[in-house]
């Protein structure tokens, strides 16, 4: 009887998670354009959705500005993991303490302290905010990612390098990047999907015209929704739970 | 022989803690040097500071009559075997033997053949494809060894490399690394806190006690004179005895006068006076010049070992011949057997 009420609540749980997603879902497949009743199984909000110049535009934008954010904050956080890792204990938890400010913050105030940044500096509002901003906020992530891979390596393995005779710059790329490669994945992978998933920094860094998908989707929604966006958001859903999938994947393999 | 490595002076604190106090040391050309002492004493440090992985707070470190002080890890001709082999995991065996010399840009036709050779020095032949995680400890750190000397460095530092490994296995590598010495003809400088393996290995001893250096010698000199009682008692048991020296070869402990083979002492001067476990034998009451009862008597595999109270002391004492526990005996010593060693002296203490 126990178990069954513990495999109940469990369903009820994982239902109220995943309820709106599968309600999603199967209605991005429906035929008519409400949302209270089901018309019939069609494909014709995903081949509207392939023609809608302002969506494919918006999914262009998200992804651009996914990529080059993990790449740049990638090697940010990499290269600050490592400055960080030979400090002394009290002053290496100062600095992840800071570090960590921008992961706790609720995402609006730093939305907001980078517009009025950006304002100040007089800098456009578009494409190029848009990425500072990812790279602002994903960067603290990577260096979580990396730090616990840097820590466990053992100090005598940098110094058996640089024994065989290779330089610190040869040290780095051979044998510690090498060993800490799991975290700089893990790390990426997260900036990645922190940058998708990402709307109320975009929404305020953002301008020019230049909208990510949940940029375009917030103010769709407003308009009043378009299946299209059910679609959309289906398709989104499966590449992060992918992403993640893949993520995990690689954890269990490290650990 | 040359002297190749040379510590001038060296000083070298951690924060508040001195480690290394006024360190001089040559280490010759082809010897096996072992640094020895108890854990904390700064022996890891001096090996440290040869492989250029700290740098002295005053003094020089010189290679073959160059200062090398300021040098990085990576430019000097040395090598280190590191105490938890330190082998790159994302590399396979072959790759790891291979590391240095791809280092340095040598064509991999010559490295192939250069592995195969270190790789049967080591007899780990076959080992190539297999990954480090996959090895034990002692393939583990042969592959380290090979990795190391693939180099042909003139110097290959070891820093406790057989700590981590059972005492079997300990003894077959102690064989083996001493082999190895011997065929590559280069100089070894082996850190330990084990004394046995400092006295089965090395051409000569350093025994390192909080920073400063006791003494320096051969196994033999070290063992059968040190110079202090700390020495005596970190290379083997001993009996170490309050004594006083009242002239030329008269030494008295334990209430009795005894003839040595000491000199120059100053008259009625207090001394340590230490006496190996084998060198006590045991005699009849009559004929012993100490008398005593046996306390306890255990089997050591080759000896019996056994502790045998005196009116003032217990001595420990190893025999072949058993003595049952509670039997008077009586116990005497050679002269040439008592080491008498002043109070608290230190290697270069005379010459000064």
């Amino acid at each position: 009887m126990s178990k069954f009420i513990k495999r109940f609540y469990l369903f009820l749980v994982y239902g109220f998670l995943y309820a709106p997603i599968i309600v999603l879902i199967i209605f991005s497949f429906n035929e008519g354009r409400t949302r209270g009743s089901w018309d019939g199984f069609s494909l014709i909000w995903y081949k509207k959705l392939f023609s809608d110049k302002e969506i494919l535009s918006a999914v262009y934008h998200t992804f651009l500005v996914a990529s080059i954010t993990t790449v740049v904050s990638t090697i940010i956080g990499v290269l600050g993991a490592i400055g960080i890792s030979p400090y002394r204990k009290k002053l290496r938890a100062a600095i992840l303490g800071i570090n960590q400010i921008p992961v706790l913050n609720p995402d609006i105030v730093m939305a907001v302290g980078l517009m009025v940044l950006y304002r100040i500096l007089g800098l456009d509002f578009g494409l190029v905010t848009l990425i500072l901003a990812h790279i602002a906020f994903t960067v603290p992530y990577v260096v979580l990612s990396v730090l616990p891979k840097l820590k466990q390596m053992p100090s005598s393995l940098p110094e058996a390098a640089m024994d065989l005779g290779a330089t610190p710059s040869q040290t780095l790329t051979k044998v510690i990047i090498p060993y800490i490669k799991p975290g700089i994945f893990s790390g990426a992978l997260m900036a990645f999907t922190l940058s998708i998933d990402d709307f109320v920094i975009s929404f305020f860094t953002t301008g020019n015209g230049i909208e990510t998908v949940s940029t375009l989707v917030f103010s769709m929604a407003r308009r009043g929704i378009n299946p299209e966006i059910n679609a959309l958001s289906a398709i989104m859903f499966i590449i992060v739970l992918f992403l993640l999938v893949l993520m995990n994947l690689r954890t269990e393999k490290v650990t | 022989m040359a002297t190749q490595i040379e510590l001038r002076n060296i000083e070298k604190s951690f924060g508040d803690h001195q480690v290394l106090n006024q360190i001089n040391l040559e280490i010759e050309e082809d010897e096996f040097l072992t640094i020895l002492g108890p854990s904390g004493c700064g022996k890891t440090t001096i090996l440290r500071l040869i492989g250029g992985f700290e740098t002295p707070d005053s003094g020089e470190v010189i290679f073959d009559d160059k200062d090398i002080t300021q040098v990085p890890a990576y430019l000097r001709p040395v090598n280190t075997l590191f105490q938890k082999y330190s082998l790159f995991p994302h590399l396979n065996v072959y790759d790891n033997v291979a590391f240095g010399l791809r280092i340095k840009k040598v064509p991999e036709a010559e490295i192939k053949p250069r592995v195969d050779e270190m790789l049967g020095l080591v007899n780990l032949k076959g080992f190539e494809k297999r990954w480090v995680d996959s090895l034990s400890g002692g393939q583990q750190q042969r592959i380290a060894m090979a990795r190391a000397l693939i180099n042909r460095p003139e110097v290959l530092l070891l820093d406790e490399p057989l700590g981590a490994l059972d005492l079997k296995l300990r003894k077959d590598m102690q064989v083996e690394l001493k082999r190895i010495q011997r065929e590559l003809g280069i100089t070894f400088v082996f850190v330990t806190h084990d004394q046995e393996e400092a006295l089965t290995l090395s051409d000569r001893i350093i025994v390192l006690n909080e920073g400063i250096i006791q003494q320096i010698g051969s196994p033999l000199d070290i063992y059968n004179e040190p110079i202090n009682a700390f020495v005596a008692d970190f290379i083997g048991e001993s009996n170490i005895l309050e004594g006083i020296m009242h002239k030329n070869y008269d030494v008295s402990f334990s209430g009795k006068h005894f003839v040595c083979v000491d000199e120059d002492f100053y008259p009625n001067e207090a001394v340590d006076v230490v006496i190996r476990p084998e060198d006590v034998e045991i005699v009849s009451v009559e004929k012993g010049t100490l008398q005593g009862e046996v306390l306890s008597c255990l089997f050591m595999g080759v000896h019996y070992e056994m502790r045998i109270a005196t009116s003032a002391e217990i001595y420990l004492v190893h025999s072949t011949i058993p003595r049952s526990i509670g039997e008077p005996v009586g116990l005497c010593v050679e002269p040439d057997n008592i080491h008498i060693m002043r109070k608290g002296e230190v290697e270069g203490d005379e010459e000064l």
